[in-house]
Protein backbone atom coordinates (compact mmCIF):
# COMPACT_ATOMS: atom_id res chain seq x y z
CA UNK A 1 0.00 0.00 0.00
CA UNK A 2 1.47 3.35 -1.01
CA UNK A 3 -0.84 6.56 -0.81
CA UNK A 4 -3.11 6.03 1.89
CA UNK A 5 -4.03 9.56 2.94
CA UNK A 6 -8.04 9.39 2.11
CA UNK A 7 -9.90 6.56 1.92
CA UNK A 8 -13.39 7.60 0.46
CA UNK A 9 -16.30 5.21 1.47
CA UNK A 10 -18.73 4.84 -1.61
CA UNK A 11 -22.33 2.94 -1.17
CA UNK A 12 -22.22 -0.47 -2.86
CA UNK A 13 -25.22 0.04 -4.17
CA UNK A 14 -25.17 3.15 -5.97
CA UNK A 15 -24.02 3.35 -10.02
CA UNK A 16 -23.64 6.84 -10.17
CA UNK A 17 -21.56 6.92 -7.29
CA UNK A 18 -19.42 4.00 -7.82
CA UNK A 19 -18.74 5.35 -11.35
CA UNK A 20 -17.31 8.98 -10.18
CA UNK A 21 -15.47 7.35 -7.64
CA UNK A 22 -12.49 7.20 -9.28
CA UNK A 23 -12.23 11.44 -10.32
CA UNK A 24 -12.79 12.63 -6.20
CA UNK A 25 -9.49 13.23 -5.37
CA UNK A 26 -8.87 10.29 -2.75
CA UNK A 27 -5.94 7.82 -2.66
CA UNK A 28 -8.16 4.89 -2.20
CA UNK A 29 -12.15 4.44 -2.72
CA UNK A 30 -13.83 1.79 -0.74
CA UNK A 31 -16.86 -0.07 -2.41
CA UNK A 32 -18.84 -0.25 0.50
CA UNK A 33 -20.96 -3.94 0.38
CA UNK A 34 -21.80 -3.96 4.34
CA UNK A 35 -23.41 -0.49 6.48
CA UNK A 36 -24.42 1.13 3.12
CA UNK A 37 -26.49 -1.02 1.42
CA UNK A 38 -30.31 -2.79 2.56
CA UNK A 39 -30.33 -6.43 3.99
CA UNK A 40 -32.72 -7.06 0.61
CA UNK A 41 -29.79 -5.77 -1.73
CA UNK A 42 -26.85 -7.78 -1.14
CA UNK A 43 -27.10 -9.27 -4.46
CA UNK A 44 -27.83 -6.29 -6.50
CA UNK A 45 -24.72 -4.71 -4.95
CA UNK A 46 -22.09 -6.97 -5.03
CA UNK A 47 -23.34 -7.55 -8.56
CA UNK A 48 -22.54 -3.83 -9.44
CA UNK A 49 -19.55 -2.98 -7.77
CA UNK A 50 -18.21 -5.90 -9.64
CA UNK A 51 -19.28 -4.90 -12.78
CA UNK A 52 -17.94 -1.67 -11.75
CA UNK A 53 -14.66 -2.58 -11.04
CA UNK A 54 -14.32 -5.31 -14.10
CA UNK A 55 -15.78 -2.61 -16.74
CA UNK A 56 -15.15 1.08 -15.98
CA UNK A 57 -11.54 -0.15 -13.89
CA UNK A 58 -11.55 3.27 -11.44
CA UNK A 59 -8.72 5.11 -11.37
CA UNK A 60 -7.48 4.54 -7.79
CA UNK A 61 -6.99 1.67 -5.71
CA UNK A 62 -9.96 0.19 -4.65
CA UNK A 63 -10.85 -1.56 -1.34
CA UNK A 64 -14.00 -3.69 -0.99
CA UNK A 65 -15.52 -3.44 1.96
CA UNK A 66 -16.94 -7.43 2.69
CA UNK A 67 -19.73 -8.30 4.81
CA UNK A 68 -18.58 -9.17 8.40
CA UNK A 69 -17.92 -13.37 9.41
CA UNK A 70 -20.93 -13.62 11.42
CA UNK A 71 -23.01 -12.51 8.14
CA UNK A 72 -23.87 -15.65 5.16
CA UNK A 73 -22.28 -12.90 2.66
CA UNK A 74 -18.97 -12.46 3.40
CA UNK A 75 -17.43 -15.17 1.05
CA UNK A 76 -19.49 -14.03 -1.94
CA UNK A 77 -18.48 -10.37 -1.70
CA UNK A 78 -14.49 -11.73 -1.75
CA UNK A 79 -15.63 -13.85 -4.52
CA UNK A 80 -16.63 -10.37 -6.32
CA UNK A 81 -14.26 -8.30 -4.99
CA UNK A 82 -11.05 -10.86 -6.75
CA UNK A 83 -13.57 -11.51 -10.02
CA UNK A 84 -13.21 -7.67 -10.25
CA UNK A 85 -9.86 -6.80 -9.95
CA UNK A 86 -10.33 -4.70 -6.48
CA UNK A 87 -6.60 -4.09 -4.85
CA UNK A 88 -7.66 -5.07 -1.03
CA UNK A 89 -10.28 -6.43 1.14
CA UNK A 90 -11.76 -3.87 4.19
CA UNK A 91 -12.57 -6.68 6.90
CA UNK A 92 -15.34 -5.60 9.22
CA UNK A 93 -15.43 -6.39 12.78
CA UNK A 94 -11.95 -7.59 13.24
CA UNK A 95 -11.09 -8.54 16.27
CA UNK A 96 -9.02 -11.20 17.20
CA UNK A 97 -6.20 -13.08 15.07
CA UNK A 98 -8.25 -15.87 13.76
CA UNK A 99 -10.28 -13.42 12.52
CA UNK A 100 -7.48 -12.87 9.87
CA UNK A 101 -6.80 -16.51 9.01
CA UNK A 102 -10.58 -17.19 8.56
CA UNK A 103 -10.47 -14.67 5.90
CA UNK A 104 -7.23 -14.78 4.30
CA UNK A 105 -8.23 -18.69 3.59
CA UNK A 106 -11.09 -18.08 2.04
CA UNK A 107 -9.40 -15.34 -0.01
CA UNK A 108 -6.60 -17.76 -1.29
CA UNK A 109 -9.18 -20.24 -1.99
CA UNK A 110 -10.53 -18.37 -3.66
CA UNK A 111 -7.89 -17.00 -5.69
CA UNK A 112 -6.80 -20.48 -6.59
CA UNK A 113 -10.71 -21.55 -7.68
CA UNK A 114 -10.42 -18.55 -10.04
CA UNK A 115 -6.76 -18.60 -11.36
CA UNK A 116 -6.13 -14.63 -10.42
CA UNK A 117 -2.35 -13.88 -10.29
CA UNK A 118 -3.13 -10.87 -8.54
CA UNK A 119 -3.03 -11.21 -4.68
CA UNK A 120 -5.82 -8.95 -2.90
CA UNK A 121 -4.43 -7.47 0.48
CA UNK A 122 -6.36 -7.78 3.39
CA UNK A 123 -7.24 -4.25 5.42
CA UNK A 124 -8.85 -4.95 8.86
CA UNK A 125 -11.29 -2.63 10.25
CA UNK A 126 -11.04 -2.87 14.17
CA UNK A 127 -14.27 -1.59 15.88
CA UNK A 128 -14.36 -2.89 19.12
CA UNK A 129 -13.22 -3.28 22.44
CA UNK A 130 -11.37 -6.61 21.58
CA UNK A 131 -10.04 -5.63 18.92
CA UNK A 132 -8.33 -2.64 20.04
CA UNK A 133 -6.89 -4.78 23.09
CA UNK A 134 -5.74 -7.41 20.30
CA UNK A 135 -4.27 -4.95 17.78
CA UNK A 136 -0.71 -6.23 17.69
CA UNK A 137 -1.75 -9.84 17.13
CA UNK A 138 -3.96 -8.86 14.69
CA UNK A 139 -1.23 -6.58 12.91
CA UNK A 140 1.61 -9.31 13.01
CA UNK A 141 -1.34 -12.25 12.19
CA UNK A 142 -0.61 -12.08 7.93
CA UNK A 143 2.27 -11.26 5.50
CA UNK A 144 -1.09 -10.11 3.21
CA UNK A 145 -2.75 -7.36 6.33
CA UNK A 146 -1.61 -4.24 4.97
CA UNK A 147 -2.62 -2.04 7.23
CA UNK A 148 -5.37 -1.44 10.49
CA UNK A 149 -8.42 0.79 10.44
CA UNK A 150 -10.16 1.96 13.34
CA UNK A 151 -13.83 1.80 13.35
CA UNK A 152 -14.96 4.49 16.03
CA UNK A 153 -18.54 4.58 15.68
CA UNK A 154 -19.29 0.91 16.81
CA UNK A 155 -16.41 1.08 19.05
CA UNK A 156 -17.37 4.02 20.95
CA UNK A 157 -21.30 2.64 21.02
CA UNK A 158 -19.98 -0.24 22.30
CA UNK A 159 -18.17 1.82 25.47
CA UNK A 160 -21.25 3.88 26.28
CA UNK A 161 -18.56 6.60 25.48
CA UNK A 162 -20.02 9.97 23.53
CA UNK A 163 -18.67 10.37 20.02
CA UNK A 164 -17.41 14.09 19.94
CA UNK A 165 -15.61 16.32 16.95
CA UNK A 166 -12.83 16.97 19.44
CA UNK A 167 -12.19 13.04 19.87
CA UNK A 168 -10.66 12.63 23.34
CA UNK A 169 -12.91 9.55 23.50
CA UNK A 170 -10.75 7.57 21.09
CA UNK A 171 -7.51 8.92 22.23
CA UNK A 172 -6.59 5.42 23.99
CA UNK A 173 -7.41 3.61 20.99
CA UNK A 174 -6.31 5.72 18.20
CA UNK A 175 -2.77 5.75 20.01
CA UNK A 176 -2.89 1.66 20.60
CA UNK A 177 -3.27 1.35 16.90
CA UNK A 178 -0.91 4.13 15.41
CA UNK A 179 1.71 1.80 18.27
CA UNK A 180 0.81 -1.48 16.87
CA UNK A 181 1.12 -0.58 13.30
CA UNK A 182 4.37 0.98 13.44
CA UNK A 183 5.58 -2.42 15.84
CA UNK A 184 4.11 -4.70 12.49
CA UNK A 185 5.40 -2.59 10.13
CA UNK A 186 1.76 -1.86 8.32
CA UNK A 187 -0.06 1.16 7.53
CA UNK A 188 -2.16 3.07 10.72
CA UNK A 189 -5.36 4.10 8.77
CA UNK A 190 -7.81 6.64 11.18
CA UNK A 191 -11.52 6.55 11.92
CA UNK A 192 -13.85 8.75 9.53
CA UNK A 193 -14.85 12.09 11.19
CA UNK A 194 -18.38 11.47 11.93
CA UNK A 195 -20.29 15.00 11.41
CA UNK A 196 -20.34 16.03 7.70
CA UNK A 197 -20.52 19.39 7.69
CA UNK A 198 -18.18 20.48 10.30
CA UNK A 199 -15.46 21.16 7.88
CA UNK A 200 -13.51 23.19 10.65
CA UNK A 201 -13.47 19.93 13.52
CA UNK A 202 -12.67 17.97 9.90
CA UNK A 203 -9.70 19.83 9.68
CA UNK A 204 -8.74 19.88 13.01
CA UNK A 205 -9.62 16.16 13.46
CA UNK A 206 -7.35 15.60 10.69
CA UNK A 207 -4.49 17.36 11.72
CA UNK A 208 -4.54 15.38 15.22
CA UNK A 209 -4.49 12.46 13.34
CA UNK A 210 -1.72 13.08 11.39
CA UNK A 211 0.15 14.15 14.41
CA UNK A 212 -0.44 11.02 16.05
CA UNK A 213 1.32 9.18 13.42
CA UNK A 214 -1.70 7.98 11.36
CA UNK A 215 -0.65 6.82 7.86
CA UNK A 216 -4.26 8.42 6.49
CA UNK A 217 -7.85 8.40 7.01
CA UNK A 218 -11.35 6.93 6.25
CA UNK A 219 -13.29 9.84 5.07
CA UNK A 220 -17.26 9.64 4.23
CA UNK A 221 -17.98 12.61 2.09
CA UNK A 222 -16.09 13.46 -0.91
CA UNK A 223 -16.24 17.05 0.33
CA UNK A 224 -13.78 15.74 3.30
CA UNK A 225 -11.02 14.67 0.40
CA UNK A 226 -9.43 18.17 0.11
CA UNK A 227 -8.53 18.68 3.54
CA UNK A 228 -7.55 14.78 4.96
CA UNK A 229 -5.07 15.05 2.00
CA UNK A 230 -3.86 18.06 2.95
CA UNK A 231 -4.11 17.15 6.56
CA UNK A 232 -2.11 14.32 5.50
CA UNK A 233 0.43 16.13 3.06
CA UNK A 234 4.17 17.96 4.36
CA UNK A 235 3.27 21.73 4.26
CA UNK A 236 6.31 23.28 1.25
CA UNK A 237 7.94 24.71 4.51
CA UNK A 238 8.44 20.81 5.88
CA UNK A 239 9.94 19.89 3.09
CA UNK A 240 12.17 22.55 2.48
CA UNK A 241 13.39 21.55 6.37
CA UNK A 242 13.48 18.37 4.91
CA UNK A 243 15.69 18.99 2.04
CA UNK A 244 18.11 20.86 4.27
CA UNK A 245 18.07 18.02 6.93
CA UNK A 246 19.58 15.43 3.93
CA UNK A 247 22.12 17.63 2.66
CA UNK A 248 23.16 18.50 6.42
CA UNK A 249 23.15 14.58 6.76
CA UNK A 250 25.10 14.01 3.35
CA UNK A 251 28.11 16.28 4.03
CA UNK A 252 28.44 15.11 7.46
CA UNK A 253 28.83 11.62 6.09
CA UNK A 254 31.06 12.42 3.55
CA UNK A 255 33.27 14.71 6.35
CA UNK A 256 33.08 11.47 8.20
CA UNK A 257 31.27 13.65 11.07
CA UNK A 258 28.88 11.94 13.88
CA UNK A 259 26.32 14.31 14.77
CA UNK A 260 26.06 17.58 12.93
CA UNK A 261 23.29 20.55 13.76
CA UNK A 262 20.97 22.76 11.60
CA UNK A 263 19.43 25.95 13.12
CA UNK A 264 20.93 24.95 16.30
CA UNK A 265 18.99 21.22 16.24
CA UNK A 266 21.35 18.23 16.38
CA UNK A 267 20.55 16.41 13.48
CA UNK A 268 20.96 12.38 14.34
CA UNK A 269 19.33 9.37 13.17
CA UNK A 270 15.73 9.99 14.15
CA UNK A 271 15.75 13.55 12.83
CA UNK A 272 17.21 12.24 9.72
CA UNK A 273 14.63 9.09 9.40
CA UNK A 274 11.79 11.83 10.16
CA UNK A 275 13.11 14.25 6.95
CA UNK A 276 13.30 11.45 4.84
CA UNK A 277 9.47 10.18 5.87
CA UNK A 278 8.38 13.91 4.87
CA UNK A 279 10.46 13.30 1.55
CA UNK A 280 8.73 10.29 1.12
CA UNK A 281 5.17 11.51 1.55
CA UNK A 282 6.03 14.50 -0.51
CA UNK A 283 6.69 12.23 -3.84
CA UNK A 284 3.44 10.63 -3.31
CA UNK A 285 1.92 13.56 -2.78
CA UNK A 286 3.23 15.30 -5.97
CA UNK A 287 2.07 11.49 -7.70
CA UNK A 288 -1.07 11.71 -6.62
CA UNK A 289 -1.28 15.51 -8.16
CA UNK A 290 0.55 14.22 -11.54
CA UNK A 291 -2.14 11.10 -12.00
CA UNK B 1 -48.18 -7.68 -0.79
CA UNK B 2 -45.74 -7.83 -4.19
CA UNK B 3 -45.85 -10.23 -6.84
CA UNK B 4 -44.86 -13.12 -6.47
CA UNK B 5 -43.49 -14.00 -9.70
CA UNK B 6 -41.83 -11.44 -10.97
CA UNK B 7 -38.39 -10.25 -10.25
CA UNK B 8 -36.93 -6.88 -10.16
CA UNK B 9 -33.46 -5.35 -9.62
CA UNK B 10 -32.33 -1.63 -9.96
CA UNK B 11 -33.75 1.29 -8.72
CA UNK B 12 -35.42 4.98 -10.49
CA UNK B 13 -31.88 7.18 -8.61
CA UNK B 14 -30.56 9.05 -11.82
CA UNK B 15 -27.81 6.36 -13.14
CA UNK B 16 -29.33 3.55 -12.39
CA UNK B 17 -32.15 1.22 -14.10
CA UNK B 18 -35.09 -0.48 -12.87
CA UNK B 19 -35.53 -3.67 -14.41
CA UNK B 20 -38.92 -5.95 -14.02
CA UNK B 21 -38.75 -9.55 -15.59
CA UNK B 22 -42.06 -11.57 -15.66
CA UNK B 23 -43.17 -14.58 -16.94
CA UNK B 24 -43.79 -14.14 -20.68
CA UNK B 25 -45.99 -16.35 -23.16
CA UNK B 26 -43.16 -18.72 -23.77
CA UNK B 27 -41.94 -17.56 -26.95
CA UNK B 28 -39.71 -14.86 -27.04
CA UNK B 29 -38.84 -12.82 -24.63
CA UNK B 30 -40.63 -9.30 -24.81
CA UNK B 31 -38.49 -6.21 -23.98
CA UNK B 32 -39.88 -2.62 -23.58
CA UNK B 33 -37.49 0.58 -22.11
CA UNK B 34 -38.22 3.70 -21.23
CA UNK B 35 -35.69 6.00 -21.11
CA UNK B 36 -34.32 9.46 -20.09
CA UNK B 37 -31.71 8.53 -23.38
CA UNK B 38 -34.11 6.57 -25.48
CA UNK B 39 -33.23 8.50 -28.47
CA UNK B 40 -29.99 7.78 -28.19
CA UNK B 41 -29.39 4.88 -26.76
CA UNK B 42 -32.77 2.94 -27.09
CA UNK B 43 -31.57 0.15 -29.16
CA UNK B 44 -28.27 -0.38 -27.38
CA UNK B 45 -30.26 -0.73 -23.91
CA UNK B 46 -32.71 -3.23 -25.39
CA UNK B 47 -29.23 -4.78 -27.04
CA UNK B 48 -27.80 -5.30 -23.71
CA UNK B 49 -30.85 -6.39 -21.80
CA UNK B 50 -31.16 -8.89 -24.80
CA UNK B 51 -27.37 -10.54 -24.82
CA UNK B 52 -27.98 -10.49 -20.33
CA UNK B 53 -31.10 -13.29 -21.27
CA UNK B 54 -29.16 -15.27 -23.94
CA UNK B 55 -25.98 -15.43 -21.52
CA UNK B 56 -27.98 -16.52 -18.92
CA UNK B 57 -30.19 -18.92 -20.83
CA UNK B 58 -33.44 -17.07 -19.85
CA UNK B 59 -36.23 -16.59 -22.54
CA UNK B 60 -39.86 -16.69 -22.92
CA UNK B 61 -40.18 -13.68 -20.57
CA UNK B 62 -41.34 -10.24 -20.59
CA UNK B 63 -38.70 -7.54 -19.32
CA UNK B 64 -39.14 -4.07 -18.37
CA UNK B 65 -36.78 -1.55 -17.87
CA UNK B 66 -37.28 2.04 -16.70
CA UNK B 67 -33.51 3.70 -17.63
CA UNK B 68 -32.64 6.51 -16.07
CA UNK B 69 -29.43 6.82 -17.56
CA UNK B 70 -26.93 4.12 -16.46
CA UNK B 71 -24.21 3.17 -18.01
CA UNK B 72 -23.89 -0.29 -19.87
CA UNK B 73 -21.78 -2.39 -17.06
CA UNK B 74 -24.94 -0.97 -14.29
CA UNK B 75 -27.39 -2.37 -17.48
CA UNK B 76 -26.08 -5.86 -17.15
CA UNK B 77 -25.51 -5.69 -13.23
CA UNK B 78 -28.94 -4.85 -12.86
CA UNK B 79 -30.38 -7.42 -15.46
CA UNK B 80 -27.90 -10.51 -14.19
CA UNK B 81 -29.47 -9.78 -10.61
CA UNK B 82 -32.70 -9.85 -11.68
CA UNK B 83 -32.49 -12.76 -13.82
CA UNK B 84 -30.79 -14.61 -10.83
CA UNK B 85 -33.78 -13.69 -8.50
CA UNK B 86 -35.83 -14.92 -11.42
CA UNK B 87 -34.99 -18.29 -11.35
CA UNK B 88 -34.84 -18.43 -7.85
CA UNK B 89 -38.41 -17.66 -7.89
CA UNK B 90 -39.28 -20.05 -10.08
CA UNK B 91 -36.79 -22.84 -9.44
Amino acid sequence: MNRCRTMLFMPGNNPGMLASAGSLGADIVIFDLEDAVAQAEKDTARILVRNTLTYLKPATEVTVRINALDTPYWKDDIDAAIQGGAEYILAPKCAQASDVHTLMGAIEEAEARTGTTKKLLLIALIESALGVENAFALATSHPRLTGILLGAEDLTAELGAKRTAVGQEILYARSRIVMACRAAGIKALDTPFPFVTDLEGLAADAAFSAQLGFDGKAVISPHHVHAVNEAFSPTAEQVRWAERVMVVARRAKEEGKGAVSLDGMMIDLPIIKRAERILSRAADTTETCNA
Amino acid sequence: MGNTTQASAGTLESNDILVVIAPGNGGEATVSVESIVMKQFGPAIIATIQASLAEHGLGGVTVTAQDKGALDCTIKARMEAAILRYKELHS
